[in-house]
């Protein structure tokens, strides 16, 4: 049922790159349980802007959990209390009335922020594009069905693949690593056929983009997979493990 | 060899190392635990007393002491490197962080753990390693069962050795499966099973370790 | 009135795509070096282009107002993709997944087009398997097929709920390979402005770099928009948030006819709007109607909750209506048969602006099934329950969390509420057999061009159609353009064209940031939403679409003299991008209704209430209407139409019938 609440929002503002951000505090009221996390911040930038003030920056896109691109570390978790969700998917339901609540951006030094809760993960990108692929061009392609892999295979592929690359991994960890994402590519195409060909080359290619980014190293505390809102699996990063140190004794 | 020091140098090849030397340290653990555990046969440290001479003097065990000692060297040297280079990833930190709700507070403190362990190791050595090993003072009148008897009279070192225990269970808890994910064994059939050796494993070598001074300091072995 | 030249190559049906491969103008490897081309848009269309082209050796240049290509809006389709593949035996072929999309499309597409999307579905499945694609699979290791609405035959392939995201990262990952390569320039966080013209081709475009808020100019010897659709226009969507019409629109200020503004879909399984801080909708994917029954309570206004209420009392009315489909009937008709429900008072849930899409009985067959193959004998209620549930939930799992996510009700224990919501915009700009709009070097692919789903778009062909522009179609066609193109040096990013047009777009914003009014960009954005979905909605009629032209002329008014840009030019700035959008929209909402008017008949998509069945079916006009209604801007709110002939020569024109 429908309800509303009145709530102290602690928001990180920070007006580009290249000053010093801080903490500001805003009160707001009568917010609808029914309201998602980024309902209730439009609802204060609208007032915001009313005020003459500068609304708050932030990422978001489809606002169905699929794109990635929302990404708030909510009360010390990223994309809130809730597991198996993100930001936009949050809903008010899940706050108190008259709780403080209070919003940073991801903070990894791979990851520098651009304004307010935005931050750049384009090193994302730049991991796939060291590998993150099958080397096929268009129109290479045999018939779909003359290679048959077996469900159990394609299914854990799939879960890999369900990756959004929001970067709540890298938030979660101490370490700000970035192993949960690449391991969940590394994964996907290690799991299939298509994929094997390239797999030593890939595992090491991607492993070393991931250094150069500056993303940490794992400590295996399991945080990213905690908070991945796609439930991610920890097997992915042993898997990504086998892949990497087999090919360093197999790759040519 | 340039291949395999790239590798090593990666952000997964400085965690095999972790891991490789870690679960070395446990095979070693489980040696020393079990050789110790003799005291509590209640024959006065005699067959304590033998294997630590054979430990002594025997050829093949003091090479493996070299090995030991340049695997804990390198534990102890890649978890700082580790440790340092992780600092350096997240240069503003949190205001706020719930690590309660998505892991262990152990597995985030292994660095804590493992300094805690060294600085307890470092009195340790110098009870045992350097009383047996590099002073005189070892002799037939004078035990290395006997040596214990004696470290172990002060409340305050006992305290020490407990602590130290507690830190290594905990240190172990985590290590001993992490190791395992480290090395890429991760599988819905054998994690469990592996974890939950992992558990046993780390509650037992903390128990019993923790046991010999409370025990020697309590009189409860003769 | 110009006649417009689709340049449809001659030779039968079946024959057009083959023989054009063969004869179209190559350009060779080292020429292509020389050639750039510049794409926007980094979905399904722009991602699968960019890699191609890419490997084809041309220099590519890709641009995305998102922060990485891999978050474009293709990412969210759900339930599947359309192939001819006929892998399950039940009588698919090329031609009937053309027909059917003909059909589909209440017989407002162009035949060629869609025959030659129909040919290469296959290719886009092979291609997309061979890139790591993992869609579902059998036990036996082959590909799994589904059912979507307005066909008789299985032949979506998906990957669970998330087909659409899938295939995306497929095609980013081919991108981005080329990324690597060097072959392809990637600007994310950059939103096109313009298109640059020079001696009347597109040249290039201006780009505004959102992080700095500096504004780019970019030569390319070809513009490739595969900017999506427009539905955002209704301000409630189950579009992204940034899905928005700027580069098309401004396209179209440029000279590109913008074709069958007024063909919108309205998607019949979304959950409904909860209240007035709603931002967008979600939809539930139509492959949902594959085992939910949709039904309304046989009693007006019965405030029962939904498991009180009697197998006897409920009216499964699509099933009622249209026996041979069922609940499979293509969008357009299921979702006019929501909202007559509702209208008349047959509405479920708080606001009765729903319908209940339910499970129960998928829930039952299923769990039997597994006790079968389970060979449990007299197995309990509750097994059955548990059993069936599982299967729900391995095939919609994550739909159902999403629901529960956002409505706070468990869809395995009560029935979904659903409603139409605006999903897709069949109309876009107006292209050729080559998707080159009429701007000549302006192509457009994918949801941002016209061609291929008529009035009304079935499920699962959006995605097929935005891979075959981007993998199969444009590689091929734009050689017909760029061959001739080969002595044309890269232009200098200095010379007068780009100079003035990126003057042009930076007067435009210091227009905008000038205005100094009192309202956000959203409260104009929510007002014309309202307009648009109450008079160019569902269905419309002339008065109300006269009525709504006249609304939207005064609320461009008051836009442009009381809207409120905070922030800075030179920096982040996320309401001046969205104001930049609203304005377009504002424009083009107006050309919609007036689309509207013209098409005086009912068709897919396009209901106008003069003109229906006695049933309550579109009533199309196919003497007066069978056409392609493709409209020039003439600047200053003017619009001249300009009409493409549909001709019919491979299907017999008939009454759309799902009954």
């Amino acid at each position: 049922m429908e309800g509303h609440l009145n709530l102290t929002l602690k928001i990180w503002r920070q007006k580009n790159a290249n000053v010093a951000g801080k903490f500001e505090t805003y009160q707001v009221s009568g917010i609808s349980t029914d309201m998602s996390f980024l309902e209730m911040i439009d609802v204060l930038n609208n007032r915001l802007i009313e005020e003459g003030d500068d609304p708050i920056a932030f990422d978001h896109d489809c606002r169905e959990g699929i794109c990635g691109m929302c990404s708030m570390y909510i009360n010390g978790r990223p994309h809130g209390p809730n597991r198996g969700v993100t930001t936009c998917q949050l809903h008010m339901r899940s706050f108190q009335d008259g709780e403080t609540i209070t919003v940073e951006p991801w903070r990894a030094s791979a990851f520098p922020v651009i304004k307010d809760l935005v931050v750049n993960r384009s090193a994302f990108d730049r991991i796939i594009a060291a590998g993150g692929f099958v080397s096929v061009n268009t129109g290479n392609a045999q018939d779909a069905n003359n290679l048959p892999i077996p469900k159990e295979d394609a299914d854990d592929a799939f879960a890999a693949a369900a990756c959004i690359g929001c970067g709540a991994c890298v938030a979660a960890c101490k370490n700000a690593s970035a192993m949960l994402f690449t391991s969940a590519k590394i994964s996907q195409l290690a799991l299939l056929p298509q994929g094997k060909v390239e797999a030593a080359k890939r595992a090491e290619a991607m492993v070393a983009q991931m250094d150069e980014e500056g993303f940490g190293a794992c400590s295996n505390t399991g945080a990213c997979e905690a908070e991945c809102p796609k439930g991610i699996s920890l097997e992915n990063i042993a898997r990504m493990n086998r892949e990497f140190f087999s090919a360093t004794f197999s790759s040519k | 060899m340039a291949w395999l020091a790239k590798s090593l140098n990666s952000s997964l090849g400085k965690k095999l190392l972790m891991a490789i030397t870690g679960l070395f340290l446990i095979s070693f653990l489980l040696i020393h635990c079990g050789l110790n555990a003799t005291i509590f046969l209640n024959d006065g440290g005699v067959t304590f007393n033998e294997g630590a001479e054979f430990m002594a003097h025997n050829p093949i065990i003091r090479t493996m002491e070299i090995v030991l000692f340049g695997g804990l060297l390198l534990h102890i040297f890649d978890g700082l490197r580790l440790w340092f280079d992780n600092k350096k990833k997240r240069p503003v930190a949190y205001a706020v962080v719930d690590g309660a709700a998505n892991s262990k507070w152990y597995s985030r403190s292994m660095g804590l753990l493992g300094t805690l362990l060294l600085l307890f190791l470092i009195i340790h050595l110098k009870h045992f390693w350097y009383f047996s090993r590099l002073t005189n003072n070892l002799t037939e009148a004078h035990t290395l069962y006997n040596e214990m008897q004696v470290v172990f009279e002060s409340p305050i070192v006992v305290a020490i050795y407990v602590l130290g225990c507690i830190s290594l269970g905990y240190h172990l808890l985590h290590g001993f499966q992490s190791a395992f994910q480290t090395i890429g064994w991760n599988h819905p059939k054998y994690t469990p099973t592996i974890k939950a050796i992992g558990a046993i494993y780390s509650i037992i070598i903390a128990a019993a370790f923790a046991a010999m001074p409370i025990a020697f300091y309590f009189n409860l072995i003769q | 009135m110009t006649k417009l030249d689709a340049k449809i190559p001659e030779g039968s049906l079946a024959e057009k795509w083959t023989k054009y491969r063969s004869s179209v103008p190559l350009v060779n490897p080292a020429n292509k070096r020389s050639l750039e081309i510049v794409i926007v848009g980094s979905g399904l269309a722009g991602a699968s282009a960019a890699a191609s082209l890419a490997e084809l050796g041309y220099k590519v240049k890709v641009f995305c107002f998102q922060d990485s290509p891999r978050r474009a809006h293709s990412i969210a389709a759900q339930g599947g993709i359309n192939a001819a593949k006929n892998y399950q035996n039940d009588g698919d072929s090329v031609f009937r997944l053309f027909y059917d999309t003909i059909k589909g499309g209440d017989y407002r597409a162009r035949e060629a087009n869609v025959h030659r999307l129909a040919e290469v579905s296959g290719n886009i499945i092979d291609q997309c398997v061979a890139q790591g694609v993992p869609f579902a699979r059998e036990y036996g290791g082959l590909l799994s097929n589904r059912s979507f609405g307005g066909t008789q035959v299985q032949r979506t392939f998906y990957a669970a709920g998330q087909t659409g995201q899938q295939l995306l990262l497929g095609a980013y990952s081919a991108l981005q390979r080329q990324v690597g390569m060097g072959n392809v320039e990637l600007f994310a966080r950059h939103e096109m402005l313009d298109v640059v013209m020079v001696d009347g081709k597109a040249r290039g475009i201006i780009a505004r770099d959102l992080v700095s808020g500096k504004l780019e100019r970019h030569f390319g010897h070809a513009v490739l928009l595969c900017t999506g659709g427009y539905g955002n226009v209704f301000y409630l969507s189950t579009n992204a948030m940034g899905s928005n019409v700027t580069a098309a629109w401004k396209a179209h200020k440029k000279g590109a006819f913008f074709a069958n503004p007024c063909y919108t879909q309205i998607h019949p399984t979304c959950i409904p709007v909860s209240g007035d801080h709603q931002s967008k909708l979600t939809l539930m994917s139509e492959s949902l109607r594959n085992d939910g029954r949709i039904w309304v309570p046989k009693k007006q206004n019965d405030t029962r909750k939904a498991i009180d209420i009697p197998e006897e009392e409920r009216d499964y009315y699509l099933e009622r209506r249209y026996p041979a489909f069922g609940n499979l009937v293509p969008r357009d008709i299921a979702s006019r048969a929501a909202k007559e429900r509702c209208d008349a008072g047959y509405g479920v849930g708080a606001s009765k602006m729903a319908v209940y899409l339910d499970f129960a009985a998928a829930i039952i067959r299923y769990g039997k099934g597994e006790a079968n193959k389970r060979n449990l004998h007299n197995p309990s209620d509750e097994e059955i329950q548990a059993m069936g549930k599982e299967v729900v939930k391995e095939k919609y799992g994550n739909l159902f969390d999403m629901y529960k996510q956002i409505t706070g009700e468990n869809p395995y224990e009560l029935p979904m509420r659903i409603y139409p919501a605006v999903h897709y915009t069949m109309g876009g700009l107006w292209v050729d057999y080559n998707l080159m709009t009429t701007i000549p070097g302006l192509y457009a692919l994918g949801e941002a061009n016209f061609s291929d789903h008529g009035a009304n778009r079935l499920g699962a062909s959006a995605l097929m159609q935005g891979l075959a522009d981007g993998y199969f179609v444009i590689p091929y066609t734009i050689g017909n353009y760029l061959a001739s193109e080969i002595r044309t040096p890269a232009m200098s990013t200095d010379s007068e064209p780009f100079v003035a047009a990126e003057k042009e777009v930076r007067g435009q914003l210091e227009k905008l940031m000038n205005i100094k009014g009192t309202k956000p960009v959203d409260y104009f954005h929510k007002k014309l939403g309202l307009i648009m979905w109450n008079k160019c909605g569902m269905a419309r009629n002339e008065k109300g679409l006269k009525e709504a032209i006249a609304e939207i002329q005064a609320l461009q008014k008051e836009f442009w003299s009381n809207v409120r840009i905070p922030g800075e030019l030179d920096n982040l700035n996320p309401e001046l991008e969205k104001a930049a959008r609203v304005a377009d929209f504002l424009e083009l909402g107006e050309l919609m209704c007036i689309d509207a008017l013209n098409r005086n008949e009912s068709c897919g998509g396009h209901f106008r209430e003069e003109f229906q069945t006695e049933d309550g079916e579109a009533l199309r006009d196919d003497e007066n209407f069978a056409y392609v209604a493709a409209w020039e801007n003439k600047g200053d709110g003017k619009f001249e139409l300009h009409k493409e002939e549909l001709k019919y020569e491979n299907i017999k024109i008939a009454q759309r019938s799902y009954k």
